[in-house]
């Protein structure tokens, strides 16, 4: 199969360098001519695996459990400026 | 010593034959003088070890022992610790320090464990050799110019070599189980929803399970019955989940009664001569030792690396997305908008396998592929499942080798990323299907040490403990040692 490398890059906000999107076309191509064995299988009225023990999503009361945590949360971000996260001008 | 076994050292802290203090110097020391070799440890940090076990000794003097008083666990680079760094082995996490505890390392702290630093492992744990980590490759102590298997390499090699008696890892499709067979060492994978992912950086999110990789079997009993539990923090940790008796599990001598299913699709060709003899020899031992070996067939087996290989790729996709350098990890310098900056500091914050396995999944996930990749491996998982359960009505534990071979060299496989993938084919499937998994030393192939691993139904780790402590009784393998780490004499 014949992947757009570039256009799947760009789906997953990750630049590739030609190079880069010359090694990673045919690796993707053999990756998934592999995963095409699964096209042969027949699944008609098989339910898809949603969580491994079908279990029912639990539900917990909406309560603070550990407060204000932002300085500690902020700390780690690459830029934030009085409480709040920093990125290029997005609106000219 | 330091070969001992976490039981065996818990020992002889109850009986005031060492301390914690001196128990963490011996590894402390073994780390320095060995881990230039393995490269297992990526984070070390001396003196808060020492105020661990200080601060252990002075509460067992003042209150006593809790289960894991004083005992030194070391650490996959893939749970988030207060203290220290967190990087998952990826460049991209350079330089950051977690906010939090995972609920599993805050309930190895409340048992008075001490953490020994972080472990090598594949970037993200993408990977089944340890070579895709941003801080190097890990070794392999029975052979240094081999891999350790990964991803739980760091954990694996650091176990096997005594430079801690116990290790957590993480397994996604085999992270814990395959390193553990070929280094030698006992690893667990528990039931999916038994152990909290909160706070362990997630790969596939349906998949990811963490467990201990230990000396023996016991020992991993001790660690998993510390960290398992409910915690309302994963709304994917089963509330009701069955309790068991983690050591009581341990205790069997025989297998008498215990019906042992051998699937046919496990050893077919492509398996190591060797490595076939082992396991072959071992599932003659448990006869001996009174179980009845049952053939059975799990005829959806081959196409688990298909359905697996979609899977965890779309899941990684999507989970890894939240790298985009605003609230934390790797920001490319000067970016000149918005997309720059995400597409830039994604293109130079991962590794190239990591790129692949998100390039896979947001392929699988695009519009028009998803019904034909995703929806299908999902329904293909459902089948994979059904078929375990339909074994488990015959039989009450299924027997297999961990990998179809031993340990191979650095470098080997890293051209090739399909082949890499298919040496996860024996674990696989049991993440699928969510259940345990346990590897344990069966024998060695040319010298390399071969694992068996053992499959039970949801929830029924107790069965899997119970025959391998009983192979194990029986046996020899987990106490032999590499050769050039002090374990000799």
């Amino acid at each position: 199969m014949d992947i757009d490398v570039q256009k799947v890059a760009m789906l997953a906000r990750i630049r590739l360098t030609d190079d880069e999107a010359a090694e990673l076309g045919p690796q993707l191509s053999e990756i998934l001519g592999y995963v095409d064995q699964l096209a042969a299988v027949n699944t008609d009225g098989i339910k898809p695996t949603a969580h491994p023990h079908d279990a029912a999503m639990p539900l917990r009361a909406n309560v603070v459990t550990n407060g204000n945590q932002r300085d500690a949360l902020q700390a780690v971000a690459p830029k934030t400026e009085s409480g709040l996260y920093v990125v290029p001008k997005v609106i000219e | 010593m330091p070969f001992s076994s976490l039981s065996h050292i818990q020992d002889r802290l109850n009986h005031g034959e060492t301390t914690a203090i001196e128990v963490a110097k011996l590894y402390l020391d073994r780390i320095t003088e060995h881990n230039k070799t393995l490269n297992a440890f990526v984070h070390i940090d001396d003196e808060h070890v020492l105020a661990q076990a200080k601060a252990s000794d002075t509460y067992r003097a003042e209150h006593g022992a809790r289960a894991l008083e004083g005992l030194p666990i070391a650490i996959k680079d893939i749970f988030c610790t207060q203290h220290g760094p967190t990087r998952c082995c990826s460049k991209i996490l350079e330089g950051f320090e977690a906010p939090y505890d995972a609920h599993v390392i805050t309930k190895l702290k409340e048992a008075g464990a001490v953490l020994v630093g972080k472990t090598n492992m594949d970037e993200f744990a993408m990977g089944s050799s340890n070579e895709t980590s941003a801080f190097g490759a890990c070794h392999n102590p029975w052979d240094t110019s081999r891999i350790p298997g990964g991803s739980s390499g760091g954990s694996a090699s650091a176990v096997a070599a005594a430079l801690t008696p116990a290790a957590l890892g993480t397994d996604t499709g085999g992270s814990i189980r395959q390193p553990a067979s070929l280094t030698g060492i006992t690893g667990l994978k528990p039931t999916y929803g038994r152990v909290s992912r909160r706070g362990i950086i997630a790969f596939a999110s349906s998949l990811d399970q963490a467990g201990p990789m230990t000396r023996n079997v016991k020992d991993a009993a001790m660690i998993t019955s510390v960290i398992s539990g409910h915690d309302a923090g994963d709304a994917t940790s089963v509330a009701d989940a069955p309790e068991l008796d983690w050591l009581g599990a341990c205790d069997k001598k025989d297998m008498k009664g215990l019906r042992i299913g051998v699937p046919k699709e496990y050893f077919v060709e492509g398996m190591d001569a060797e490595v076939r003899a082992s396991v072959e020899n071992a599932l003659k031992q448990c006869e001996d030792l009174g179980a009845e070996l049952i053939d059975i067939s799990l005829p959806n087996t081959n196409l688990a690396v298909a359905a697996y290989y979609v899977i965890a790729p779309s899941e990684a996709s999507a989970n890894l997305s939240r790298y985009d350098s605003v609230r934390f990890g790797h920001r490319c310098k000067n970016p000149e908008d918005l997309l720059d900056m995400y597409t830039r500091s994604r293109d130079e914050g991962f590794g190239a396998e990591v790129k692949r396995r998100i390039l896979t999944g947001a392929f699988a996930l695009s519009s028009g592929y998803y019904d034909a990749y995703y929806l299908k491996a999902q329904q293909v998982r459902t089948l994979i499942s059904q078929d375990f359960k339909d074994a488990f009505e015959k039989v009450d534990v299924i027997a297999t080798p961990t990998s179809p071979i031993t340990a191979f060299k650095l470098g080997e496989k890293t051209d090739d990323p399909l082949t890499m993938y298919l040496s996860d084919i024996y674990t696989i499937a049991v993440n699928l299907a969510g259940l345990p998994g346990l590897s344990q030393p069966c024998g060695f192939a040319e010298g390399l040490p071969v694992g068996l691993q053992w499959i039970a139904p949801a929830w029924r780790e107790d069965v899997l403990l119970g025959a391998a402590a009983a192979y194990e009784a029986a046996t020899d393998w987990h106490t032999k040692v590499p050769t050039g780490f002090g374990g000799e004499s």
